[in-house]
């Protein structure tokens, strides 16, 4: 309920804007200032949430991002967003949230009544029955858990908001706005040139918000310092190396105009870092501790002076610490009555004007249906670790607990510093720091004048069930019970621990429950604390949407779409695109009417009778110039270079060290000391890249260049027998007769007024000229080639009838067969292996793997059944496993009239002839073994 | 994200960059090389936790190539050379 304003005389919210919001669909009202949280409370909502796995009902525990019980879904539509913390959430006109892992709401919850469920999955639930022996019981169980389990459910529509990225650098950032952070800024404002102030909340003053004094001045000071700039709603989620500091900006209400952005992501390199992220409160755990009404005493306590909100109308306060002493007095300020305040120690200072400390007592159990009505307490042995006898009630409908306290240092898991367990203050702090990083306030261990805690990690059992009442992961549903067997199990390193109990494994990531199962852990299997050691905390520090992180690159904008030069004439023609190494490719040329199968065929035929035009502009080129040229292809080739006369073209194939084709393609002698390298189209930027490499480390003696020009040139191939007739029709300077141009060769001159380069080589199987001009004129050549060869029958071919002419002519294509793992004689391409000379690749060619007769070898295979074989299919000897079909390389061959496919199996030279099965899901075919070579072995058809 | 020191274009993020691993200090000749010895030196790698010197190359800049040396733990960086100084 809403406090008066004269008993929280300095909360920050604005009574005067009154704020209306939707939870689980009724309606509701705040202030301007409150968040989602705040409000709810002071509307009396108790109940906000359903706990994972159990279904237990669940309050609202904390105020800030250690929040564990408190998830929503928030807003409706494409806009949705699972899983935010209800204490996140700035309250805004027209609100619209739900609670999740709740059906039909969070009062009445149908999954509470299989509540039973929970019963089932202990410790280790998922190891054992998934991992174990019965491994195949996913599949039974895997939808009621799911169903079971749910958390929340992302919109299915496009979220059409903006999410932008931003870069920033300064002298010193300051994680945390906090009075110890606004303290370090003003510092480092009157030293540095630049300071960034960071901080998740709406408002700077962190725990000191609605707090008389402690920061006037301090906020308006920062934001007049010019060289100071303070980021709002903004949480820094990892602390990477060289002080990178990677934060999401939630930026306000704007959800109304779509042009703004939702969230931004920042990037932000800092000189040095400080931390000044404060400290979170520690719960404590006994029996019943999850009702709703339970929660963290400084949370308590916020509620009632930031938000003028009293989460109960009489309190017990339960502590093991001195802390407790000022949240009590918030909650006394605010007119909340305090029925006691039950102290685990034995002794200590604590003593609070006209409130009663129970000292020595400890929490039997947390009493209520749906939420706290009383709470059960009793006199602790002196060790703690059971209950005296002398039990007693005490009404009440909150019970605030402190733990003792975490300093927050969850930005260190990531290199910047290391923790260690401090005995004296009963937590982990700072060790190890980066020299560029600093920790400052309650993060860095101070926790308060005087401060004295001392662990009561967890209060005794009273009764068998107990143990499963004893929360320790709220979220998870994680509890003394479930670490207690894991303990008896022998999940002992605390890695394991959490891995098998997912404790902490929430999104939360155990902010509130890591230390105390590590405590409980500790007595449990009788190890001190800090030889434990602690799960590393990973980023990010809260929950980020994929959205934040993806930020414009979405859509058209994920990934630059690359167009051949000869776009514009490919639509004209009809193509059909698909992307391929990169290249937005035509497929195939569908006339109006035609299938998809028809016009591959009719292109492939196209080019084995008549002729047609191929854009091979993708294939990548690269000039090499200088004296030492023909040592370096001589090096990066496998086959022998040297003797190649100028005017002259060779194929070559590249090998990795470990003796593997990587790549291949035909180069060209233009002079001496002049070669034109053309190269795969996916291996463009690789050769280039693998050329430098061994230029610039090993050879660096070499007196030669490599110049990447594929962008430079297009590459319109005319292939087919026609393809002299065509090619002489266009205004040409030179002599196309087989003596003047023989196959693999190239020419330089001017094809249709273009300069041009011609080199004819032939990956089809037939007469076949490479025609390269400048990038810009390849729509001009195009439409020159397509009107000269009219009544030859100039047929426009893609990708795909490239693949069945490549297939009917076993030339290897890169990527497919050569897949990485084949050898130049494994492709059937021994002869391409020089005896002569060194070159990469060529000492792994002797090693005896390499010469195994089983060695997966090239193939062709005829389909005995007249099907189409299946790509990447298993070929069968029998029932020995011999290989596989190579994928795209199946088809019914037009001209052959039958169907062929490429393979690779075992020892396939001397299978030539033999019978084999192939399968895939669903099918098995019979099949021959042949040559790879099903058309034109003598390459009659090329040299013409 | 590392920034790294290019020799010749000075700090630029890692996403410009191309890194291949270690400077392998094995050298063998290739042509008396026994089987399991060339596979050593092709495929393992010392894989060393802590400071070490290992490849970099301005892939997305000048395309040059140089070695800096990177503890593998911490991502601290020290001495930086060219090719042909990295042994
Ligand atoms: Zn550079």
């Amino acid at each position: 309920m809403r406090i008066a304003a004269d008993q929280a005389p300095f909360a920050r919210i604005d009574r005067s804007r009154p704020v209306r919001f939707v939870f689980d669909g009724r309606s509701y009202e705040g202030f301007a200032g409150d968040t989602l949280a705040s409000a709810l409370l002071a509307n009396d909502v108790r109940v906000v949430g359903r706990s994972f796995k159990l279904h237990r009902a669940r309050g609202i525990m904390g105020q800030g991002a250690e929040e564990a019980n408190a998830l929503v879904t928030l807003g409706e539509g494409a806009a949705t967003e699972p899983n935010v913390r209800a204490t996140m959430i700035e309250l805004t006109d027209g609100l619209v949230a739900r609670s999740v892992n709740t059906w039909p709401s969070a009062r009445v919850d149908l999954g509470a009544v299989v509540g039973w469920f929970g019963l089932l999955l202990p410790a280790g639930f998922y190891y054992k029955t998934f991992m174990g022996p019965g491994q195949g019981a996913w599949h039974i169980y895997e939808r009621f858990i799911r169903r079971a389990a749910g958390l929340g459910h992302a919109p299915r529509a496009t979220d059409d908001r903006r999410y932008d990225k931003r870069h920033a650098h300064c002298d010193v950032l300051v994680v945390g706005a906090g009075p110890a952070g606004l303290t370090a800024a003003i510092a480092a404002a009157d030293t540095c040139n630049s300071v960034l102030v960071l901080d998740e909340q709406t408002e700077a003053g962190g725990s000191a918000l609605g707090m008389p004094d402690r920061i006037v001045g301090m906020v308006d000071r920062l934001r007049s310092a010019p060289n100071v700039r303070v980021l709002m709603r903004t949480t820094a989620i990892g602390l990477y190396e060289q002080n990178l500091v990677v934060a999401v900006e939630r930026m306000g209400d704007n959800t109304a105009d779509i042009r703004l952005s939702a969230q931004r992501l920042w990037k932000i390199r800092a000189e040095r870092v400080v931390l000044a992220t404060g400290a979170i409160e520690r719960p404590l755990v006994f029996d019943g501790n999850d009702l709703p009404g339970v929660m963290l005493a400084s949370a308590s306590a916020t509620y009632a002076m930031r938000y003028a909100v009293a989460c109960g109308r009489r309190a017990v306060l339960v502590t093991n610490n001195d802390g407790i002493a000022k949240s009590a007095e918030s909650l006394r300020m605010a007119g909340i009555e305090i029925a006691a305040i039950v102290d685990t120690r034995p002794s200590s200072a604590l003593a609070p004007d006209g409130i009663e400390v129970l000292r020595g007592h400890g929490v039997v159990r947390a009493r209520g249906r749906s939420s706290v009505t009383e709470v059960e307490i009793a006199p602790l042995t002196p060790d703690g670790k059971q209950f005296l006898p002398r039990r007693r009630r005490i009404d009440c409908d909150l019970i605030a607990v402190s733990g003792g306290w975490n300093p927050t240092l969850h930005l260190l898991g990531n290199g910047a510093g290391r923790t260690r367990y401090a005995p004296e203050i009963a937590c982990f702090i700072a060790d190890d720091l980066s020299p560029t990083v600093a920790v400052v306030g309650a993060a860095a261990g101070e926790l308060g004048e005087g401060y004295s805690v001392r662990p009561a990690w967890r209060m005794p059992a009273v009764g068998r069930g107990a143990p499963w009442r004893q929360f320790i992961d709220l979220h998870n549903d994680v509890t003394v019970g479930d670490l207690a067997l894991a303990a008896r199990e022998n999940y002992r390193s605390v890695e394991h621990l959490k891995r098998y109990t997912t404790m902490g494994m929430a999104h939360d990531q155990g902010k509130t429950s890591s230390v105390n199962a590590l405590g409980i852990l500790s007595e449990a299997i009788d190890r001190p604390l800090a030889a434990l050691g602690t799960t590393r905390a990973r980023p990010p520090y809260t929950p980020v949407a994929f959205a934040a992180v993806a930020g414009r690159q979405i859509g058209a904008l994920y990934a630059p779409k690359r167009e051949l030069p000869a776009h514009v004439a490919h639509l004209g023609c009809g193509a059909v695109f698909a992307e391929s190494g990169g290249w937005m490719r035509p497929m195939h040329y569908p006339l109006a009417g035609e299938s998809t199968a028809d016009a591959i065929r009719r292109e492939v035929l196209a080019v084995r009778n008549a002729v047609g035009i191929v854009d091979n502009s993708a294939l990548g080129k690269v000039e090499i110039h200088g004296p030492d040229a023909a040592i370096l292809l001589d090096r990066l080739y496998s086959n022998d270079w040297g003797s190649l006369a100028v005017g002259r073209a060779r194929y070559g194939l590249m090998l990795t060290e470990d003796g593997m084709v990587f790549d291949d393609g035909v180069t060209a002698r233009l002079s001496d000391t002049h070669y034109l390298m053309t190269t795969t189209s996916a291996g463009a930027g690789t050769v280039v890249d693998w050329i430098e490499l061994w230029l610039q480390r090993a050879w660096r003696d070499l007196r030669v260049f490599a110049t990447p020009v594929t962008h430079h040139w297009a590459d319109l191939t005319i292939a087919g027998p026609r393809a002299r007739d065509l090619l002489g029709r266009l205004s040409l300077d030179m002599d196309l007769s087989p003596e003047a141009f023989p196959h693999l060769a190239i020419r330089e001159g001017t094809v249709a007024g273009l300069p041009a380069r011609i080199l004819r080589a032939s990956f089809t199987g037939e007469l076949s000229f490479e025609v390269m001009v400048p990038a810009r004129s390849a729509d001009q050549l195009y439409n020159a080639v397509m009107e000269a060869g009219r009544d030859l029958g100039i047929t426009p071919f893609g990708v795909d009838a490239t693949l069945i002419l490549r297939a009917e002519k076993g030339h290897i294509l890169i990527g497919l067969e050569a897949d990485g793992t084949t050898t130049p004689d494994d492709l059937g391409l021994g002869r391409l292996v020089s005896r002569k000379k060194d070159f990469i690749g060529r000492r792994s060619l002797t090693l005896a793997d390499r010469l195994r007769p089983d060695r997966p070898q090239l193939v062709g295979l005829q389909s005995d059944d007249d099907r189409v074989l299946p790509g990447g299919g298993v070929v069968w000897s029998g029932d020995s496993k011999l290989g596989h079909v190579v994928p795209m390389s199946s088809c019914r061959s037009p001209v052959l009239g039958r169907c062929i496919a490429l393979a690779l199996i075992a020892g396939g030279r001397d299978r030539i002839g033999s019978a084999v099965t192939v399968t895939a899901i669903g099918s098995q075919h019979r099949a021959s073994v042949v040559s790879p070579v099903f058309l034109d072995p003598k390459n009659g058809r090329i040299y013409v | 994200m590392l920034i790294l020191p290019c020799p010749w274009c000075g700090p630029r993020e890692e996403t410009e960059f191309a890194c291949d691993g270690e400077v392998s200090s094995v050298s063998v000749d290739p042509a008396t090389a026994s089987d399991g010895a060339w596979a050593d030196a092709l495929h393992n790698r010392t894989n060393r936790k802590g400071m070490h010197r290992e490849w970099w190359c301005h892939r997305r800049g000048c395309r040059q190539w140089f070695w800096i040396e990177r503890d593998t733990a911490t991502n601290q960086l020290r001495n930086s050379g060219l090719p042909g100084t990295e042994s």
